[in-house]
């Protein structure tokens, strides 16, 4: 009988190449991203001024301030908003699927989309007064719905000490179509706010700045730092929750802790820059035809590979009708679900 | 070496209760079986004693300690159990299943290392499962499956195991081989073993003690003879049946006997075959 211990048989060598490759992409899509726009700048003076702003580093600047302007204040925080919220977004879907052992499942399943959507168009819909508070009203209004309907939710669902998955989903479900039907009819009794509203709920960054990131920033990083902690119990998760008992995981303890901090990162991510669909649903999957199931490596890469894909997608919003933007829902749609289609016909095998 | 114990306890669904008043003890080295028809409650008391459901009355414990006192990490590192028909993700390979046996014994933030995956790699081992380790759950069988389980409650090192039905997928060359694995282990690492089983002659032959549920209550307790009697089978079961010494270890058999509607002509028929033979 062979008594090697075959460490290669959990392909965790290929998995970290996929981080460590995902990582300098991340850092290239960056630059990339960063050259593109109204007035191109080359990839040198790119890497130079981003240089430039790191502590202990000299760069005699070869640039004119404008063009620093427009790199550090007006594309990168658009960019580094565009990863983050990437980034959330597929690490939120996948413990999602995980935690509901449902590939259909998003991270707007539960309720948060809607009453994140709730939330805003309420504050659209406010008279003129209320919009002076920082960073606006309509962020604070949609991240106070998100986390305020995923509240409701878990209330309704909790069957005494429990939290059954399926309540939870239908009860997610059941509020979403709700707050939907409210959100509906706010939007028609609009008028002429209409076209702002619809273009929040497609989603978009093209009013990012600086202070949003730095705002987002936290929130995301703590969740996704949660969610990461917690792979390895995720996996114990795919069996059902019998058997994840039986092999020492607190269940009831971990729904809670997985969904609060899954949530809050789909609630921060969403409040600045609207309902941008696709991305929690669709990256998961693709991750894991290309490096499996297993959490602890399917976060790190949803995460990494969410960050790349909203970047991009966001290059393609701006540019091409520039100077009009389309909303980034409409561009993750398209570019996402062909790619999508194509992994899924290539590598035939069970992936969930 | 620990012992798992229920006093006096009685187990059940929404308040409707299935069992009333068990008592029942496994000592270390001991393997006992449940026996019972279908729907006595067998599983409830394998859930009962893995804390997936609670008792509404009466006290759980191991190694003398209540349960409900035992965190889930303790008590997986306690007792292990082998599910009937579990749900396994098909995306894993069999080998992430079995290594799952080991998250008892990991840190919160510790991933398996060299140790981790010798330990699970061994017990593929052990249950003849190697070959499989590549291979995603989605295309294994039934009885594939059920080594691969064996397997995961080998690499999860407890010290007592609990079997909900492990040998109803398995061909009977696959019964034994499983059955005197468990067997073996129970009485070299002295693990106290508590199996439901279904088949009667295979409990008889592999159980020092056998429990049959009926009506909610312990009908009957003891060592195979004392349990396995025409008597006890009539009266739980509802069936005809002989029971007969094994020709080689001397433990009961049962032999099964059809009813009426489907006697005369066919057994003529045999007959006549066996006489001209």
């Amino acid at each position: 009988m062979n008594s090697t211990p075959p460490v290669f048989m959990l392909h965790w060598r290929g998995r970290v190449y996929g981080i460590i490759g995902l990582i300098i992409l991340l850092a290239v899509v960056v630059a990339f991203a960063t050259t593109v726009g109204s007035v191109s700048i080359p990839f040198l003076t790119i890497y130079g001024i981003l240089f430039s702003k790191l502590p202990l580093i000299e760069i005699a600047p070869q640039w004119t301030s404008t063009l620093e302007t427009i790199v550090i204040d007006i594309r990168l925080p658009r960019i580094i908003l565009a990863g983050l919220v990437g980034g959330a977004l597929a690490a939120a879907g996948a413990t999602y699927q995980g935690l509901f052992r449902n590939p259909l499942a998003d991270p707007y399943l539960i309720g948060v989309a809607q009453g994140a959507a709730l939330g805003a168009v309420i504050g659209f819909l406010l008279p003129p007064g209320w919009h002076e508070v920082r960073f606006g009203i309509i962020p604070l209004l949609a991240f106070t719905g998100a986390l305020l309907s995923t509240a409701v939710v878990y209330m309704l669902a909790r069957v005494g000490k429990t939290l059954p998955v399926t309540t939870l989903i239908l009860a997610g479900v059941a509020l979403g179509a709700l707050l939907a039907s409210i959100v509906s009819y706010l939007i028609i009794s609009s008028g002429e706010k209409i076209h702002g509203i619809m273009f929040w709920l497609m989603g978009s960054f093209s009013l990012s700045q600086w202070s949003e990131a730095i705002i987002v920033l936290p929130y995301v990083l703590v969740g996704l730092l949660v969610l990461l902690l917690y792979a390895r119990s995720l996996n114990l998760m795919q069996l059902d929750e019998e058997q994840a008992q039986q092999l020492g995981i607190n269940v009831e303890r971990l729904k809670l802790i997985l969904l609060g901090a899954a949530t809050l990162i789909t609630a921060a991510a969403v409040s600045f820059v609207g309902i941008i669909g696709f991305v929690g649903i669709i990256i998961p999957h693709a991750v894991r035809l290309l490096w499996g199931a297993d959490h602890r490596f399917l976060l790190p890469l949803s995460i990494l590979t969410g960050a790349i894909f909203l970047i991009l997608a966001d290059v393609v919003a701006r540019t091409v009708l520039a100077p009009t933007e389309i909303p980034i829902g409409v561009i993750t749609a398209l570019f996402g679900a062909p790619f999508f289609l194509y992994l899924l016909r290539r590598r035939k095998r069970v992936i969930f | 070496m620990i012992s798992i114990e229920m006093h006096n306890v009685s187990l059940g669904y929404g308040g409707k209760a299935v069992l009333m008043d068990i008592d029942l003890r496994v000592r270390p080295g001991e393997m006992v079986g449940l026996i019972g028809p279908n729907g006595c409650g067998k599983s409830t008391i394998i859930r009962a004693f893995s804390r997936i459901i609670s008792p509404f009355s009466g006290r759980i414990l191991v190694d003398g300690r209540d349960i409900t006192k035992l965190a889930r990490q303790k008590m997986a590192r306690l007792i292990g159990v082998v599910p009937q028909l579990p749900i396994l993700p098909s995306a894993f390979t069999a080998f992430e299943i079995v290594l799952m046996g080991r998250n008892p014994h990991l840190g919160f933030l510790q991933y398996e290392g060299p140790k981790e995956i010798g330990i699970a790699w061994e017990a593929m081992a052990r249950t003849g499962t190697q070959s499989l380790a590549e291979r995603r759950v989605s295309e294994l069988s039934g009885g594939e499956i059920q080594g691969l389980l064996i397997a995961r409650v080998l690499a999860q090192e407890t010290e007592a195991i609990l079997l909900d039905e492990p040998t109803a997928n398995l061909d009977i060359g696959r019964q034994i081989e499983i059955l005197d694995l468990i067997g073996k282990l129970c009485s070299q690492d002295n693990l106290a073993v508590l199996a439901a089983l279904h088949d009667l002659n295979l409990a008889a032959q592999y159980c020092d003690r056998l429990v049959l549920l009926h009506q909610g209550r312990v009908y009957a307790e003891g060592s195979p003879w004392e349990v396995i009697t025409s008597g006890n089978i009539a009266e739980v079961y509802g069936a005809e049946s002989c029971v007969y010494s094994h020709p080689v270890n001397g433990l009961p058999c049962v032999l099964l006997q059809a009813g009426n509607g489907r006697l005369p002509g066919r057994i003529d028929t045999h007959k006549k075959g066996f006489n001209a033979g």
